[in-house]
């Protein structure tokens, strides 16, 4: 079993892009998020010209081309919730089903609406995913406290992040130790139930110690509830080039989005 | 407690400085009621480099746990003349360098660099001063090559080197450790008693690499049942045979 932890997310790397201060590539991908928000809907050229503004990002950050996209097919179920609006659109039918006594109608504004959607999230996701991919997680949090995000809200992101860290090795542990122990595929479903069943209640009684512990380690070395980061935060010239750059090619995704 | 009267009666002499740890009968119990420590006192002057000794469940970890006020029983403690209490908590973690027994406590950074610079962040010190001291930390254990390593992917023996050198670049005038050469292999257990050997502060050592206690320490206390039993010159107490059998020691 493949162990995936959450600080794997980020790739270390001294790219143009990894040393961007992490205000602009917060800011950054922000921007992008709102920008796919707004395309219209059915605006492919934008949408295709964004996921090569991702792709492109990728590769100056020497992460692989499609980093993200490979990444980004876990989000995609939660976009397929939007699957109601194929039917509730109105527009020109395009297939009915007959269930009962109501009918399902797809239209075709429905379905145009309904990639469109799928596309914003899936790309939104796959530049969060290149955030994370980029950025240390404490100066992630940092960039946050300069950005104005109440400090509370950052103390909590920051120990959840910790604490999910946390979660998933003792998960990993407990796994380790019931496969060491069971032969072969291991006897019958309810038996399996069972160890899994008591599995959950050690994980959580395990996780809630440890986590108690990490906080104590935390605070005797003098934690206050601020994530601080030696990595200085310091707009330079290639930052505001960068943030301008984003703007531009951001802007120009608009026009062609909607002039083609 | 009335802490001027008790360092005035503990001092060799008036005026002179005070024990760089203090602990007045101190008594604590687990919250599930298990009792842990039954009344230890115990004094080490500046300086003075000890060694905590005592079977399984003595209590040793419980009483280190005490010494930056992580674990809050009843007594009293102090630090270089400071009481251990909640105004005084900042103060008393800047002095004394806390070193847990299982080092995935301690360890809980993305990186190895940033688990050691979370302490000098923390002291407000500025970013290139933190930058120096968690290179000299992670020279002192011998570890420079794992700045960027993720530390939950160590051995057991390299994480416990860097939880050492998250304490050490913290500048401590105390160190706590606890069981600092278990999982060690030999080179880095010597270099480790090396380390302590040179380093000119004041240290309490919980440990049962009785063959370190006899290389090291000049003085060993030994716990058990939460109890201190014996507290003396370490050549002394390892020639006691009956006293060590009747703890569950063994002379090296
Ligand atoms: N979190 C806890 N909750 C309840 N009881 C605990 C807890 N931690 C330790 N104890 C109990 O307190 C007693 C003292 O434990 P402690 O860890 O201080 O022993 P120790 O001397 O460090 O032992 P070792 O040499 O095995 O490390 C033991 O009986 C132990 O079972
Ligand atoms: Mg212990």
């Amino acid at each position: 079993m493949k162990h995936i932890h959450l600080s794997d997310r980020y790739q270390n790397g001294a790219s143009r892009i990894h040393r961007l201060e992490p205000r602009v590539k917060v800011i950054v991908t922000l921007l992008f998020i709102i920008s796919n928000v707004i395309l219209p809907d059915g605006a492919w050229i934008g949408f295709a010209l964004s996921f090569g503004l991702v792709t492109l990002v990728c590769a100056l950050a020497n992460i692989g081309v499609f980093f993200a996209l490979k990444r980004s097919f876990v989000a995609l179920p939660f976009a397929l919730v939007a699957v109601t609006v194929v039917f509730t659109t109105p527009g020109q039918p395009l297939a009915g089903w007959q269930i009962g006594s109501s009918a399902l109608i797809a239209t075709d504004t429905g379905v145009v609406r309904f990639f469109s959607i799928l596309a914003r999230s899936w790309l939104s996701v796959q530049m969060a995913i290149v955030l994370t991919a980029v950025t240390p997680i404490p100066d992630l949090l940092h960039a946050l406290r300069h950005l104005r995000v109440p400090p509370l809200l950052v103390a909590v992101i920051g120990l959840m992040v910790r604490y999910l860290t946390i979660l998933s090795d003792e998960a990993l542990r407990l796994m380790r130790a019931r496969d060491a122990r069971s032969v072969g595929s291991g006897g019958s479903l309810l038996w399996r139930a069972q160890v899994t069943g008591n599995m959950v209640g050690q994980l959580f009684l395990r996780s809630y110690d440890r986590s108690e512990r990490v906080y104590q380690a935390m605070l005797a070395r003098g934690f206050d509830g601020r994530f601080l980061t030696a990595n200085p935060h310091q707009m330079r010239a290639h930052d505001w080039w960068a943030l301008a750059g984003t703007v531009v090619a951001l802007a120009l995704i608009h026009v062609a989005g909607m002039a083609l | 407690m009335l802490l001027r009267d008790l360092d005035i009666a503990l001092a060799p002499s008036p005026g002179a400085e005070p024990p760089a740890l203090l602990i007045e009968d101190l008594h604590f119990a687990y919250p599930d009621g298990r009792v842990a420590l039954r009344g230890a006192t115990l004094s080490v002057a500046r300086g003075e480099k000890v060694a905590l000794v005592g079977p399984n469940g003595a209590g040793k970890s419980t009483l280190l746990l005490h010494l930056n006020g992580i674990l809050r029983g009843k007594g009293h403690i102090a630090i270089g003349g400071v009481p251990v209490n909640e105004r005084n908590l900042p103060q008393v973690r800047a002095r004394v360098g806390l070193v847990f027994q299982n080092p995935d406590d301690q360890l809980f950074s993305p990186t190895v660099f940033e688990d050691v610079a979370f302490g000098p962040l923390h002291m407000g010190l500025s970013a290139d001063d933190v930058r120096a001291r968690v290179e000299r930390a992670l020279a002192l254990v011998g570890m420079q090559a794992y700045r960027d390593r993720q530390p939950y992917r160590l051995s057991m023996g390299e994480k416990k080197r860097i939880a050492i050198a998250t304490v050490l670049a913290m500048d401590p005038d105390i160190l706590a450790f606890d069981e600092p050469s278990a999982g060690l292999d030999p080179r880095a257990r010597r270099g480790l008693i090396d380390l302590l050997r040179n380093l000119p502060l004041t240290m309490l050592v919980s440990t049962h690499d009785m063959l370190m206690v006899r290389e090291l320490f000049d003085r060993m206390i030994i716990m058990d049942e939460g109890r201190i039993v014996a507290d003396g010159n370490t050549a002394m107490l390892l020639a006691d045979q009956a006293l060590l059998e009747a703890h569950g020691l063994e002379a090296p």
